[in-house]
Parts: structure tokens; sequence; C-alpha cells
């Protein structure tokens, strides 16, 4: 195995905190030794350490992000793969998957290798998903086997699904062969019609042409229904109606294999928010009625859905500022997703911190091939699990007592799209440790 | 009560409406004087900006304006600064630069004239048309039209009913529903105001939504004839007509022109408005369009008081003391 990466020198105690390990949570110290976790347990002494103390937080694995749009190659000025993972990190991810809709598209071995090489040092570790054709144009396919080979796991046209299904089907069953995962941007664009928010009452009401939940579902049923005849491996972005989530669930019931991932912003805004006309309330898959959140909802808790990934989208203010049916969709989401979890699923729903972790952390790593180390360009340490001894240490610290207040301004991407500015959220990331190096101490990077 | 906007007529509910109705009625008495100017807006400021092509809305604003002695800057597209790639939001901050009080803002986009209350300072912004969304001028203008014909066929001052004139009131609008801004806009006035309507048109040209709308919804023309005082015919663009949302404009016409069968079958009472440009032979037959109960060369006539009494309520905080101007 070559690994190129880096394991921070030095050691550093955590110091009582709950410590999500194997055998569940528990109160204890642990101790990070030259990047790896080297023990764990009550009254720890480590003379030379650097000394976090932890009390009331919680210690996990850092989260991985499935769904990240870095910016970089191309629109340098909403995001890089620099100011990118430092949002990542101060949301506690130790790990991001990007996009592949750059300018120019990750669709070569070059490009790829460009990104990998740029996130080698960045503050998160920085996978990448290929695109499934040339350029995201739906038709030829890429060098899938040229970018596996570089350790591309999923790919995607993310952006946009795969409009024509015989070429859907064709990359799926090329994925296969490879032992990747097709990833599809859910969306029939003849179904979506143009749509720039979700039809029904909303666009109804405000004269914006509306996109309907079918659009999503029908490309789902349609993927479900290749991947279970092929018997590939399927991942669903961005899920967001209740049909997508039924869906869903009755292949897995099949055991049609399939993974699937929702936004925090699907199931924490509605599109009720498009009243105030304002862009900044623009995605894609649209903000929908809450019903269809609810149900998302259940589908994390239910296992249908397996990760929350954000979805990360920077855009500049001047293109936020435009009418809204010219504005670009996407919203920021690195350092919200977190708290705005926590607050809908833990405090909401009452599922355990552990629950919300395997959303965060260990299902996304798993679908990402992020779950083990591998000897891809540069690297990739292991993420995920839990926090147990031997293991790389990718931690996150979350201390589910603060509150703090989103504000655009503040936050790390050098786009400002939030949609929660001024909102109040409970639960902060207090530190986050990559591969033994505190990037995040005290809720501030440390680089 | 009114302003200091004007982008929805759902912002200005019932009375806010009756009341510019009833001060255009006021407007509508200075125009049948040979000096139809009064000095209501002197020193005021007024820019019309249309990012789309419009004849009849702009004139008609500008004729509003120029009637209350307002200067009037008017920005249209072509000689703007839009082509050269320069933002909606900064055109819009350019001409609030120059000391304007009100801007009168048409788009393609709905929700342009919100978006520019947020951009702007200390000016009203007026919609002049957004997208499918809202064409509130538009809106309070039809109902000023009908209301004074009821009022006319009943020997009453238009003034003087408030509200009364709609209750009970059969409205139809027929058409491209589902991409009408006028419709929105005329559904607002016609159910604040106490009338009973209903959207008729293929359900590819409905709203795919009208929860809330407390409207009744059907693709039968012909079975709302014979019991309507009001059919409110909207234009259909032939792109949509042509394969897009109906089959075709033939189809179409078969089925939700107002034709001159059709027509026979009102009641003698019931009036026809169009909010113009008309496609004769299409929505609406030309011999119908000359009917005399068909209004739409009233509408137009009616749109520059009522214009004039949105852009006096918006800009004059609402003093009623224009008509000891020099017009009187």
């Amino acid at each position: 195995m070559t690994t190129t990466y880096e394991l921070a020198l030095g050691s550093l105690l955590l110091t009582g905190g709950t410590v999500l390990g194997s055998d569940g949570p528990v109160l204890a110290d642990v101790l990070i030794e030259n990047g790896i976790i080297t023990a764990i347990g009550q009254g720890l002494n480590a003379p030379d350490a650097e000394v976090l103390d932890v009390e009331g937080c919680t210690v996990g694995p850092g989260f991985v992000d499935l769904h990240t749009h870095l910016r970089e190659p191309g629109k340098e000025q909403a995001e890089t793969i620099e100011t990118g993972t430092r949002a990542a990190a101060l949301g506690g991810f130790t790990a991001v998957v990007a996009m592949p809709n750059t300018d120019p598209v990750l669709d070569s071995a070059f490009v790829v290798r460009a990104v990998l090489g740029l996130g080698a040092t960045a503050m998160a570790e920085v996978a990448v998903a290929g695109a499934i054709t040339v350029g995201r144009n739906g038709q030829e396919l890429a060098p899938m086997a040229e970018l596996s080979k570089l350790g591309v796991m999923l790919f995607t046209d993310d952006g946009t699904g795969v409009q024509n299904g015989g070429v859907a089907r064709r990359a799926l069953d090329y994925c296969r062969g490879l032992g990747a995962t097709y990833a599809e941007h859910c969306e029939d664009l003849g179904i979506a019609a143009g749509g720039v928010v979700h039809e029904g009452y909303w666009s109804s009401k405000l004269g914006l042409p509306g996109q309907p939940a079918s659009a999503e579902e029908a490309m789902v049923a349609r993927d479900l229904l290749l991947a279970g005849e092929l018997g590939a491996r399927l991942h669903l972005l961005h899920l967001s109606t209740e049909g997508s989530v039924d869906l869903v669930r009755r292949a897995k019931a099949a055991g049609i294999k399939v993974t699937a991932e929702a936004a925090p912003h699907h199931f924490t805004l509605t599109d009720a928010s498009i009243a105030s006309f304002d862009a900044v309330y623009k995605v894609n898959p649209p903000l929908r009625p809450a019903h269809h959140g609810d149900a998302v909802v259940a589908g994390l808790l239910d296992g249908t859905i397996d990760a929350i990934a954000t979805d990360h989208a920077p855009h500049t203010p001047e293109t936020k500022d435009l009418p809204f049916d010219e504005a670009p969709p996407g919203m920021l989401g690195l350092e919200t997703a977190f708290s705005l979890s926590y607050e809908r699923l833990v405090l909401g729903e009452g599922l355990a911190m552990e629950g919300l972790f395997d959303l965060l952390s260990t299902n996304p790593a798993r679908i990402a091939g992020l779950d083990a180390q591998s000897d891809r360009p540069f690297g990739q340490s292991e993420h995920g699990g839990r926090v147990t001894v031997g293991r790389t240490a990718n931690v996150v610290v979350i201390d589910p007592r603060a509150a703090w207040t989103v504000e655009g301004s503040s936050l790390a991407s050098l786009a400002q799209n939030t949609p929660y500015e001024g909102r109040k959220l409970q639960g902060v990331v207090r530190h986050t440790i990559l591969r033994g190096e505190v990037v995040v101490r005290n809720g501030e990077p440390t680089r | 009560m009114i302003g200091p906007h004007l982008l929805s007529l759902e912002d200005l509910g019932t009375e806010g409406i009756v009341e510019i109705l009833n001060v255009a009625e006021s407007f509508a008495e200075v125009e049948r004087r040979t000096m139809k100017k009064v000095p209501a807006l002197k020193g005021k400021v007024v820019a019309t900006v249309f990012f789309e092509e419009s004849t009849r809305t702009r004139l008609s604003f500008e004729t509003a304006a120029k009637r209350l002695s307002a200067d009037v800057l008017s920005l249209s597209v072509a000689s703007s600064s839009v082509k050269k790639g320069e933002s909606l939001k900064d055109t819009l901050k350019t001409i609030e630069a120059l000391g304007i009080d009100a801007v009168i803002i048409r788009h393609r986009s709905s929700g342009a004239p919100l978006q520019a209350t947020r951009w702007l300072e200390d000016i009203h912004v007026v919609n002049a048309g957004d997208g499918w969304h809202e064409h509130p001028s538009q809106g309070l203008l039809d109902a000023f039209t009908v209301r004074q014909a009821w009022a006319q066929a009943e020997g009453v001052d238009a003034a003087s009913t408030g509200s009364e004139l709609f209750q009970g009131k059969r409205i139809v609008i027929v058409g491209d529903i589902a991409h009408s801004r006028v419709a929105r806009s005329d559904v607002l006035a016609y159910q604040a105001l106490g009338a009973h309507v209903t959207l008729c048109a293929p359900a590819t040209l409905l709203p795919p939504s009208v929860e809330g709308w407390d409207v009744e919804v059907t693709t039968d023309l012909d079975g709302l004839l014979a019991d309507v005082d009001l059919v409110s015919v909207l234009r259909l663009q032939a792109e949509r007509g042509s394969g897009e949302c109906v089959p075709s404009l033939r189809e179409f016409t078969n089925s939700f022109g107002m034709t001159a069968a059709r027509t026979a079958k009102l009641p003698p009472h019931a009036l026809i408005t169009h909010p113009g440009p008309m496609v004769r032979g299409i929505e609406i037959a030309s011999e119908v369009a000359d009917d005399p109960r068909c209004l739409v060369t009233t509408q137009v006539h009616n749109g520059v008081a009522v214009r004039m009494a949105v852009l006096f309520l918006l800009l004059s905080g609402g003093s009623m003391a224009f008509t000891d101007g020099e017009g009187s």
C-alpha cells in the first residue's frame, strides 16, 4: 500500500467525553498518537500530549459528505478545494466526495489527478466522484475504468440525471464490471419541463414554473428497475419526495442493491420559503411541501435512506441576486448539516446520537468506499465506523449543549448562499481531527 | 393601507382595492374635463423600466404619471445596459441614483418587482407585470371597468357602490390561465370584491394547483354560458396552442374560443373583457371583439385613471387635495 498522506506527529488527549466506541457510548478519554487512536479509557495519562477537555461532548468518527461541490476547477470565485474543505472541517467532516460538474468536468484521469492532488493537503480528505458521460453530456461513456484505477468509486453526472435510459443502463452495467457505484441525480428533464420550484400550491400562486415530484420519482423508478435487472450497485442522490422514499423502501425489500442519501435542506425547509422570491431558496431538487420532508425523515429513521449528504453548492452573490428563474440552484450545506440534522432527528425524532453518526459518517463512508485505507493516488485513510484503538484518528467532537447562530459572512466558504441566515441552531462542532491533526479547535480552523 | 409598493393585489385586501377604484373614479372625472392634467405629483419623478415588450401598459402608466404632473423617465431594454451584461439589480440601482420617487417595473421573471424592493431604498415599486405572477394594475382596471359598467346599467354612481355590485356575480375567466399574470390578478381582485369566479381552460393551461384560490374549475365553457355575468377572455400565445399545451389553435378555438355562437348563448346583460393584445379568430372572434358588450377599448381607456389612482395613492401619501389644483 502506498499511502502518501501524512499522519500528524505528536499526541493528543481528549478527556472526559462520551466516546462512540465499538460497544456503544462510553465515558472515556481518547489518546491519539502519531495520527492513530492508541488508547481509550478512563483517567488516561499522557504527559506530553496536547489535552482537549471535551467533557459533555460526544467524540465520534468524523463525518463524510457524499455530495460536495468544491467548484474547483472552473468556479473558483464561488469555492475552492481549500475553502470548501475548510468549511467541511468546520462542519465536522473529515472526508468529502467532490462532485464532477466542474469546468472542465471530472471526466478524465488528468483532471481527477489534479483535484486529488490539491485535496491531498486539504483540511478534509477529498475523494472524487467521476462523471458517467463525457462532459456530462449524457451520451458517450466517460473513461470510467481509468478513473476507477485512480480510486474513483462513485460515478455520477450530478447536476443532471442521465436522460437516456439506454445510456443509463449501459453505464450501470459498466460500473458493475468495475465494482463501482452508479449514482444518479434523479430528474427527468422532460417531466420537469424547465420547472425551477416544486410544482404545487406555491408554484401556482407565485407564477413560477414548477417541476412535479414525478420528475424525480420517474427516474428513481427507472434506475431501480435497471439496477435490479443488472444486479448493479446504485446510489440515489438527494432524494426529496415521498414517492422516491417509498420506491427505495420497496426496492430494498426486494433485494435491489441501492443506497440513498438526503440533504438537510429537504427536511428542514419547505417550498413556502420561495414566497420571498429570494433565490437563496432555489435548489435542485427543489424545496417541497412538509409531507415530503417528513417522508424523508421517516426514510432516514427506518434505514431506507442511508446517509445525510449536504449537496453543498456554493454560488457567488451576484448569481444569487438574479431573478428567481435565472439564478442557479444550490445552497451551502457543510457547516450547517450537523446542527440541522441533530435538531430534526435527535431532538425532534429521538434518534440516538449513534444513529446520527451512522447517517453522517459510517454509512456514507461505506457508500463512498472511504471506510478503509486505499492505495489510490495521494492515499486515503479510514473514515466512519466507531472510535476504536488502532484506527486512524479521523474524529469529530461535538457539543450538543451549545448553540450557534448562522451568519453567511462568517462561513468559511467563499460564497455566502445559506438559506439559514440568522437562524440559531442547536449543536456545535467543537473540534475536528484529521489523521491526528487538530484542524478545527474550539470551532476555529487551525489553518 | 396602500403602499409603499404595489406588488400583488393580495396585499391590498377588499378595502384597498375599493379605495383605488374610488380614487380612480375621481380621476376619470378629471379626464372628462378639457384640462386633463392635475398638479398632484408635481415635482415627483416616476420611471418606467420595462424589461419586456409592452405598448399599452407602458403608455398607460406614462400617460397617468404625466396627467398627475410627474416627470417621467423611460428605460427600455433595447437602450439599456442590460444587453451589455448589467444585472437587474444594478440597472435598478442606477435608475434609483437618478433621484426618482417610483419605479414601474415590467419583467419576464415572476418576483422581479418584489426583489427590487429589497435592492432599492426609498422609492416606491409598482409591478407592471412579472412573469406569470401578477399584473395588479390590470386586475384593478378590469374590476374598475366592470364595476362602472354594472353601475351604469343600474343607474347608480359607481364610486358609491363599494364592492356591492360584485356580490353574487358570476365571472368566468377563460383561456391560458396557467401562464397568465392577468388571470392571477383578476382572480384576486374579483374574489376580494365578492364575485364567484370560475376558471375555464384545457387542463394543460390551468395552474397545477388552485388550492386556496376558492374558485371553481371546469373544461366545459359551453356549460357556463347560460348563467354568467362576465366572461374574461385571456390571450393564448401561439406556441402554446400549436402543440405545446394544446394540439392546435383550431382545437383550442373550438372548445375555448369566444365565438359568435357562444356569445349568442350569453345572457343579454353579460359583459366580455380582454386584457389585450387580442388575437382575433383564436380566443375571441372578430365580431365578438367588436360587440358593444365587449369592453376592450373601455379597459384601455380606464387604465389611465386607475394607474393615476395607484400612483397618486402611493406617492402623495393619500391626500385627496389634487382636485383643488390647476385643473379645477
